[in-house]
């Protein structure tokens, strides 16, 4: 039942906005249904904190302690960057960027997104989880092109392609899985349900579900961003609307990761050998290295912090690719801290960018002098993704780190190395557009600085303590990723 | 000899469905005019719907002919007739692409059939279906217009590239298995289109801004 409620407040105000998306108060509209979301999300939450487990429509829909937090965080998110779009459009509406028509496919697109995020995260059918990864993208990529600039237009278009490509390899896995599934499971509805899946998982024939995760890990590493796969990211998150981007790093990207994580329980079951934890490691640590070397050549605020994201999506292929209690654990905090503080700079970065008329980074100046709440926001955050203590991202890392060196001695050095060339790179070029001579105008709307604040001080709790349910609940979490 | 037995006869039908679905992969990999690859895309559909209906006949599954319904009206009635009349209102009709080195990308898909036969090669051990043939072709036919993706420089044969791959992975899904359960089959038919009505909606955005439906003028995204 609370699953029904909790996805039918993203359906109902897609369909909603998209009638009505135009009108002055569309923007509020959107943040009251995602608050509505949220408030949905809160409650199955309580739910399965009391009784484990909640499912619907037999089963084709279960939420357990490990959907259930990114439920959360998925809710969460989606509704303080409802807060922040509010501002964010208001100020491109009075800057002639955005007509009625694409208003109205921004807000519902916003909702059909969420939706599709939600049915990927509640569904127990693999097939269902492909299908709602692949409307993800079809939500999406109207949005990145929204602007219709040569550039978004080429975004979006490298944005589909690649993603539709990747997704349909994950398609083949998915084909792949069930065949092995059907063997033991006989064939009809059942033999996709992970529940059901996760029962006989040591009967599974090892051949074809390895080759499996194999397409599925290239499929839906496409759209996490692993390098050498990451090429649409970048350009997507820079071109198109910074709620977008926001949305896109803090939400798809770990929706994305859910679903490898979901196969990579089935398939060690199956094998009793690290081939998925391997695969996922060497992709994880390659996909930091690259992000790191391309962090120090970028030019676009919003390029720079989406190579952020290849890395630290990097880091937690590389973490959960470990297994184990605790690196499951830092890769479940780490998922979360990222997601806050990202979208948290994505906030500061839109507002920032607005008033500077370019996201061209060199032409970004003295933000603490035109105005100091985003230029606090911008620097506080960049320390935070940079992992300074006492912020939560620093708990994170410290955990995947000091674990890699008990497991995985030949990873530290290279995490370590590409962590302190991010570092370099990232604060070497936020620094002077935070201080420095002032440049920039006023913004007709004021600037949404609440979700920034809310965002930062959550990262700044959870690094400083972590609440008992909390832990608890990851712990959980972590367990039922082996 | 009571009676005959149509079921060897019906099997070997599938092995020559499939390896038809793969000859038309090849022709679309070398063909230059988009209407022609329109029509390669209808016929590749109907292949594959015959193939389905005759793997229901085989298997006694019900619900396999559903799926060859459903193979029927999307990909080779509503699909092919929305391409049409959009490169009709692109006027792109008479499109001719030229395309470098046939030969070259000819060979080179010979080497993706030989890759995709090893890779099927042990899992098709397992198949305890009749139709363990045909797993190699579909994934070769995946591969193949994955091939044709990246060889193209124009964005609707691209689509087509990208819709061929989805027939492929049908073949795959309806040869390995008996089929999707039904919720997936419906899903995935959503999804592709509602796929090809946005990229109908990306033709307009960008033959708009760069007065052409030509991709190379989409690549200025790279890292310097």
């Amino acid at each position: 039942m609370e699953i029904w409620v909790l996805l039918s407040f993203p359906l109902l105000g897609g369909l909603w906005l998209g009638a009505t998306g135009q009108r002055a108060q569309a923007p509020l509209v959107n943040l009251l249904f995602s608050l509505a979301t949220l408030g949905a999300a809160g409650f199955l939450a309580v739910r399965v904190l009391q009784e484990g487990r909640v499912s619907a429509w037999d089963e084709q829909f279960v939420v357990d302690p490990f959907n259930v937090f990114l439920v959360g965080l998925t809710a969460f998110v989606g509704m303080t960057t409802a807060w922040f779009s509010r501002s964010y459009v208001g100020n491109e509406v009075q800057h002639g960027r955005l007509s009625a028509s694409r208003l109205r496919l921004y807000h519902g697109m916003y909702q059909a997104f969420l939706f599709t995020l939600l049915v990927a995260l509640t569904t127990n059918n693999l097939g269902l989880l492909w299908v709602a990864m692949e409307a993800a993208t079809l939500t999406t990529v109207l949005l990145v092109s929204l602007y219709r600039t040569p550039a978004s237009l080429e975004a979006a278009w490298k944005y589909f392609i690649l993603c539709g490509v990747g997704i349909a390899q994950a398609l083949f896995g998915t084909i792949l899985l069930y065949f092995a599934a059907e063997k033991v499971l006989g064939e009809g509805g059942n033999a996709l349900l992970w529940t059901h899946l996760a029962q006989v998982k040591g009967q599974l024939e090892p051949t074809i579900v390895s080759l499996a995760f194999v397409f599925l890990l290239v499929g839906y590493g496409t759209k996490v961003g692993l390098a050498p796969l990451h090429n649409w990211l970048p350009d997507a998150h820079a071109e198109g609307p910074t709620p977008i981007s926001a949305v896109l790093s803090g939400l798809l990207l770990n929706v994305a990761l859910y679903a490898i994580l979901r196969t990579k329980v089935l398939v060690d079951g199956a094998l009793h050998q690290p081939f998925a934890g391997h695969l996922m490691m060497g992709f994880g640590v390659f996909s930091v290295a690259v992000a790191a070397l391309f962090l120090m050549r970028q030019k676009d605020i919003k390029r720079l912090f989406a190579y952020s994201s290849i890395e630290h999506m990097g880091l937690m292929t590389f973490a959960f690719g470990m297994g184990g209690a605790v690196a499951n654990f830092a890769g479940l905090l780490h998922m979360t801290m990222h997601s806050l503080t990202k979208s948290a700079i994505f906030f500061a970065v839109g507002h920032a960018s607005q008033k500077s008329g370019t996201q061209l980074m060199t032409q970004i100046r003295g933000l603490i002098r035109t105005s100091p709440t985003i230029g606090w926001g911008l620097l506080l955050g960049a320390l935070a993704i940079l992992g300074m203590p006492p912020f939560g991202v620093f708990a994170s890392e410290f955990l995947i780190l000091t674990t890699a060196m008990h497991e995985q001695p030949w990873a530290t050095p290279i995490l370590l190395g590409a962590l302190g060339v991010a570092f370099a790179a990232i604060f070497g070029k936020v620094q002077p557009m935070v201080f420095g001579p002032a440049t920039g105008q006023r913004l007709p709307h004021p600037p949404a600085i609440l979700p920034v604040f809310l965002h930062l001080t959550l990262v700044l709790i959870l690094g400083l303590y972590l609440p008992p349910v909390l832990a608890t609940w990851y712990r959980q979490a972590a367990a039922l990723l082996g | 000899m009571s009676h005959w037995n149509p079921a060897p006869f019906a099997q070997q039908l599938l092995d020559l469905f499939a390896s038809l679905l793969l000859l038309i992969a090849f022709a679309m990999l070398s063909q230059r005019r988009i209407l022609t690859l329109i029509h390669l895309f209808a016929w590749q559909g109907l292949i594959l719907t015959l193939s389905i209906a005759d793997s229901a006949w085989l298997t006694h599954q019900p619900h396999l002919y559903y799926s060859a319904a459903l193979t029927l009206i999307i990909k080779v009635l509503i699909l092919p007739l929305l391409l049409h009349r959009l490169i009709r209102r692109l006027d792109v009709v008479w499109d001719v692409e030229t395309l470098i080195n046939i030969p070259t990308t000819m060979l080179v898909g010979i080497g993706l059939v030989v890759f995709s036969f090893n890779l099927a090669l042990p899992i098709s051990h397992f198949s305890s279906t009749i139709l363990r043939n045909t797993l190699g072709i579909a994934l070769a036919s995946v591969l193949l217009s994955f091939m044709m993706m990246i060889t193209r420089r124009k964005a609707v044969p691209q689509v087509i590239g990208f819709l061929a791959l989805e027939n492929g992975l049908f073949l795959a899904a309806t040869s390995a298995t008996y089929g999707m359960p039904m919720v997936v089959e419906l899903g995935v038919a959503l999804d592709v289109l509602v796929g090809m009505f946005i990229f109908g909606i990306f033709f307009f955005q960008i033959r708009e801004t760069f007065d052409s439906l030509d991709i190379r003028h989409m690549e200025k995204l790279k890292e310097e």
